[in-house]
């Protein structure tokens, strides 16, 4: 069945007609939340036709905003001297060598003695131990956080989260920090592979297996609950109106049955024993695919490879994968013409390319379609985005590996703060990853409450006045040393200007930039003179402490203000 | 009965098929009578959800005694031994989880309504897809893009969120415990919940200029993150002050961090007894999807699902009891509900999977205790298909709450339900007076004539007693008090010169108690 509209619905609904909303006087409202964007707004009919428009500041920040977390004045001055596709080809370049594992940063504790696994050692090929569980979970998420603050100016970071998310499972499920990394590194290694491969990787892989009962699923008694995800989720998904049926789901399970985790050799095997051998019937979804019943030690992946050269033969396959690209890359609203321009002939070039990651990602960021000034701005950060990217942007500065408890301790600091904004990595909500990517109708509004906005600003303003101190180390962002990088941080104007501009999407009208200067820089007055002599008097003599207190005072003021607005809440 | 209570009755019935002037309800945001109807929200009856994320095996929760070899037949390695099930009052065939020790002991005391096999026709067994039937009050194969919580206060407050919070209306229409918003509350416009974690912790945002948001997509979010922002800032103000007027009472509480949903009710009655007029709060509790490891091998009254069910026992007796306490326990309905209920078969895994109806509870001392429903019937030989069929459909326990409990008109009854749903004797009604509705019979109003032009004579059948008509016009206006009297028993009537009135449409509502009628009758000439 369709999707009705909420006016329609309201219409069908109520035997009353709904009149037009009346206009208030207090708000300048314009129906903000919800799916159907409001009729007066632009739209776009831009499809995937290359762009060769300028590649200015403003379509680098766009790409960067939408293809790393956050940016800093150095990345954006990286990307000055390419054209766009060099650009893009560049961002998509990713070394193929896995970063280093994570480490033991907690046995130097009693509490947290590690019998096996020497402190500074890597934890990852362990024997599991149900009373340090919890102590390399954290090392893990500690870690990943690592992976993201580092400048590596490609994709890897956010298209990692994007497959955390659509291959989303819990460490409070898993329950085996091995599985978790191993887990991880393969969607990290595959994240601009082969997305095929990718899925049936998955399947079999042991954390999955746990995470979605694979590992007790058996002829015997077959469990359901990856076979459905699988479809549901992961590969078809349930855009359309025509999907698979409940046979369907049991029929996967089937194939699926046999799949079991060892937990010495950290790794998942299958059990003829436990095999369903019988043939499996599909629907007429899948056009009544008989997948055959096999023996032998084959036979799972044989099937299982059976199954999803069934459910990748139906066209909705690719199209639903685009369509999370776009809603993770673009915006949420997918309407027919970027069905048409976009998703239909980004879904081909998937099918076309054997299914290559990078390809269609490729295809998106450098199209018309990404580059239109309209699909600009218009994303809410995920709450990881804010944390890492306003740290990068800062360019705060971590404890050196001389101090790997330190270090660990400072990351995780940054993970919890996301995850009190609603985005713990490692542990999204459950099987279908974060509302904010697929609850019809709010999507990334999900992310904007009364409860994690002001969280949201609360990071910044901890960062920029107390800061986090532990283990004798001090996280807070060093202002000056941010605004020194500018070209004339004497000059109040070019000063707010160039910090608006790598903080808003939605530039900030003159008005607006003349009121911040005047509040925060010149503190009330009027002439931009009180700023530059206060700059210059703090250059000229740097260890001078009220010469420095002076322009602190004054640039945390204003660097708040940047922060709390709501054009900061946008990427 | 008061003038506020008056207006807030008086647009049931009659009014419902009935579109003025081409306007509906929600085009009165600005005349006297929805004015009215909008402060008579103010009344102060709240209801609390608690959402059990995951599909709660209702076969375990309550237990169908009278069948317990076939249970044993089908799930013998997770059904709870029968000696260890508890026994409710005056019921031999049905009992409850051993976990559940507090709850069963509410249940006696008539605290707790049981309604058995709540489902809907064409069960979905994936869980977002059934969460989302169940927060939209969708029909199996229907997308609905508000949920049911958010189309019943959206007429609550009219035009949501433009204009508030304002004077007539400082707090939050709803209130959701924890990080995330549900759909149950999406509106029309905007979600109408607020979501805490903490009242007595919320962070300023700084305020200053805001530049027009630009007419595109990115303006879009602007203006949607701006009003957040305003409302954060203005509700985390009444919230504070809510939770800073009232303490919790209840030393039944478990320590703080031992039992989520415990937490969550803490903060609930608190900010009830501290006076915030919130109408709907919504907490969870998850990990119900027990496809494995639901119960202990060979100890089945232990495990995951018993952890889990004892958490909501000793969490809502406690809450109930703290409600007790800070006097505020009539004004509070309690209802548990979960996407679906699990397989009549086990697995070997030790648990369910995904499966059907399952039972509902309601709970507060306006409650009426006791088992409503039958046991399910559970075959001998269960196959894996196998799932309990509904006896009851979710959205009838909604129109209950909606009618019973908050009182809603029949207009925004079927606005919010969108279908009509029988009601079930699951409610107190006697101490609402509600049901003084059915003593008016609504068959026996009319007018003659109609159309009419110098008189019209407008008849009704009242049990007797003070007896008030009124006339409207078109827009929802009172226009005059037509007789306020005495009456008795039987078939009265009252006639009314029309001369003056201009020609077109008018209303006249027969009211007695709360029970009212509303009609239509044309001025012609």
């Amino acid at each position: 069945m369709a999707k009705i509209s909420r006016r329609i619905f309201l219409k069908d609904a109520a035997t009353t007609i709904v009149q037009e909303k009346p206009t208030f006087a207090t708000i300048d409202y314009i129906d903000p939340s919800n799916k159907t964007l409001p009729r007066h707004l632009a739209k776009t009919s831009t499809g995937l036709t290359e762009y060769t428009g300028l590649f200015n500041e403003a379509q680098i920040l766009h790409l960067l905003r939408r293809t790393l977390l956050g940016l800093s004045k150095a990345d954006v001055d990286f990307f000055k001297t390419k054209t766009m596709s060099e650009a893009v080809d560049s961002i998509l370049n990713i070394p193929p060598n896995p970063p280093p594992p994570p480490l033991n940063n907690y046995g130097n504790n009693a509490n947290t003695a590690d019998p096996t696994v020497p402190f500074g050692q890597t934890w990852v090929n362990a024997a599991v131990n149900p009373n340090l569980e919890g102590a390399r979970m954290s090392s893990f998420k500690s870690w990943w956080i690592r992976l993201m603050l580092t400048p590596n100016r490609n994709i890897s970071e956010k298209m990692t989260l994007f497959w955390h998310n659509h291959f989303a499972t819990q460490t409070t499920i898993v329950q085996d920090s091995r599985y978790v990394y191993k887990h991880h590194s393969l969607l990290r290694a595959n994240c601009l592979g082969d997305f095929k491969e990718l899925v049936k990787q998955v399947t079999i892989d042991p954390a999955m297996l746990v995470y979605l009962n694979g590992e007790d699923n058996t002829k015997k008694s077959p469990d359901e609950n990856y076979g459905r995800e699988l479809q549901e989720l992961f590969t078809i998904g349930k855009d359309i109106a025509e999907h698979y049926t409940e046979d369907d789901v049991k029929a996967a399970a089937r194939v699926l049955t046999g799949w079991r985790n060892s937990r010495t050799n950290i790794a998942s095997f299958f059990d003829t024993t436990k095999h369903d051998t019988n043939n499996k019937q599909f629907s007429s979804f899948y056009n009544n695919t008989v997948i055959n019943g096999r023996t032998g030690t084959n036979a799972g992946m044989d099937e299982l490879n059976d199954m999803l050269n069934m459910i990748f033969a139906h066209q909705e396959t690719s199209k639903y994968i685009c369509r999370k690209l776009y809603r993770y890359f673009i915006y949420y609203v997918i309407d027919e013409s970027v069905e048409t321009n976009v998703i239909e002939p980004l879904a081909k070039a998937f099918r076309d390319s054997n299914y290559d990651i990078k390809v269609v990602v490729s295809k998106l960021l450098k199209s018309e379609h990404f580059f239109d000034p309209l699909n600009m701005g218009c994303m809410i950060k995920q709450p990881i985005d804010q944390v890492i990217g306003s740290s990068r942007m800062m360019e705060l500065v971590f404890p050196d590996a001389s101090n790997i408890q330190t270090q660990y301790a400072h990351w995780i600091y940054l993970q919890q703060f996301s995850a009190l904004c609603g985005q713990d990595i490692g542990d999204p909500p459950n099987v279908a990853g974060w509302p904010a990517y697929y609850e019809d109708p709010q999507f990334y509004e999900l992310w904007i409450n009364s409860d994690t906005l002001p969280k949201r600003n609360l990071y910044n303003d901890t960062m920029l006045y107390n800061g986090f101190n532990r283990f004798s180390f001090k996280l807070i962002y060093d202002t000056i040393s941010f605004v020194n990088q500018f070209p004339n941080p004497e000059d109040p104007n070019a000063l707010i200007s160039a910090i608006s501009t790598l903080c808003h999407p939605v530039p900030l009208s003159q008005a607006s930039k003349d009121t911040i200067k005047k509040a925060y820089l010149l503190s009330g007055q009027d002439s931009d003179i009180y700023w530059t002599d206060a700059w210059n008097t703090y250059k000229n003599n740097p260890t001078n402490a009220a010469a420095k207190k002076t322009i602190t005072d004054r640039l945390q003021a204003m660097m708040k203000y940047m922060f709390g607005l709501a054009e900061y809440q946008l990427c | 009965m008061n003038r506020k209570d008056f207006l807030r009755k008086s647009i049931t019935g009659g009014l419902a098929p009935v579109v003025i002037n081409g306007m509906g309800v929600k085009a009165f945001a600005e005349n006297p009578l929805m004015q009215f109807l909008g402060k008579a929200t103010h009344d102060d009856r709240v209801l609390v959800l608690i959402q059990l994320n995951g599909g709660n095996d209702g076969i375990n929760t309550v237990i169908p005694l009278d069948q317990y070899s076939k249970l044993m037949a089908v799930r013998s390695n997770i059904a709870i031994a029968e000696n260890k099930v508890l026994k409710i009052t005056n019921n031999t065939s049905t009992g409850l989880h051993p976990g559940m020790t507090d709850f069963r002991n509410m249940y006696n005391d008539g605290l707790v309504s049981i309604i058995q096999s709540v489902g809907y026709p064409n069960p979905n067994y994936s869980h977002f897809r059934a969460t989302d039937i169940w927060l939209t009050g969708s029909d199996s194969d229907q997308n609905l893009e508000t949920g049911w919580m958010g189309r019943y206060l959206d007429q609550e407050y009219l035009d949501y969120p433009n204009g508030y919070p304002n004077a007539n209306f400082p707090d939050p229409p709803a209130v959701q415990i924890g990080y995330l918003i549900s759909p149950a509350f999406q509106g029309a416009d905007a979600s109408l919940a607020m979501s805490i974690t903490d009242p007595n912790s919320f962070y300023q945002f700084v305020s200053g200029t805001v530049d027009p948001a630009p007419n595109t997509p990115a303006g879009h979010e602007l203006t949607f993150l701006r009003l957040v922002a305003q409302q954060t800032q203005q509700y985390s103000a009444v919230i504070k002050a809510a939770a800073g007027k009232a303490a919790n009472l209840s030393t039944l509480y478990p320590t703080a961090g031992q039992n989520s949903l415990s937490d969550q009710l803490k903060i609930v009655a608190q900010l009830i007894a501290g006076g915030l007029k919130t109408k709907v709060y919504m907490v969870s509790l998850g990990g119900f999807d027990t496809h494995a490891q639901q119960v202990v091998s060979g100890a089945t009254d232990t495990g995951n699902h018993a952890k889990l069910l004892s958490q909501i026992s000793v969490a809502v007796n406690a809450f109930q009891d703290d409600l007790k306490k800070l006097n505020i326990a009539d004004r509070v309905l309690g209802m548990t509900f979960s996407e679906f209920g699990r397989r009549i078969i086990s697995n070997d895994s030790l648990g369910t999977d995904h499966g059907a109806a399952a039972p509902l509870f309601l709970f507060g001392t306006q409650v009426n205790g006791g088992l409503l429903g039958t046991n399910p019937i559970i075959p001998g030989s269960a196959t894996v298909n196998d799932n309990i069929p509904m006896q009851y459909d979710f959205r009838s326990v909604y129109s209950t709450v909606l009618k019973n409990w908050f009182g809603v008109t029949n207009v925004e009854l079927n606005n919010t339900m969108l279908k009509p749903y029988p009601t079930l004797n699951v409610i107190n009604t006697s101490a609402t007076g509600i049901s003084e509705r059915d003593l008016l019979n609504p068959e026996s109003v009319s007018n003659y004539p109609n159309p009419c032009n110098e008189y019209t004579t407008i008849q009704f059948n009242s049990s007797g007693g003070l007896v008030r008509v009124a006339l409207y016009d078109s827009t929802g206006k009172l226009l005059k008090v037509l007789k306020e009297a005495t009456f008795t028993d039987g078939t009265s009537s009252v006639t009314i010169n029309t001369s003056h009135l201009a020609i077109g449409l008018y209303y006249y509502q027969i009211l007695q108690g709360s029970a009212q009628v509303m009609k239509n009758m044309l001025v012609a000439r």
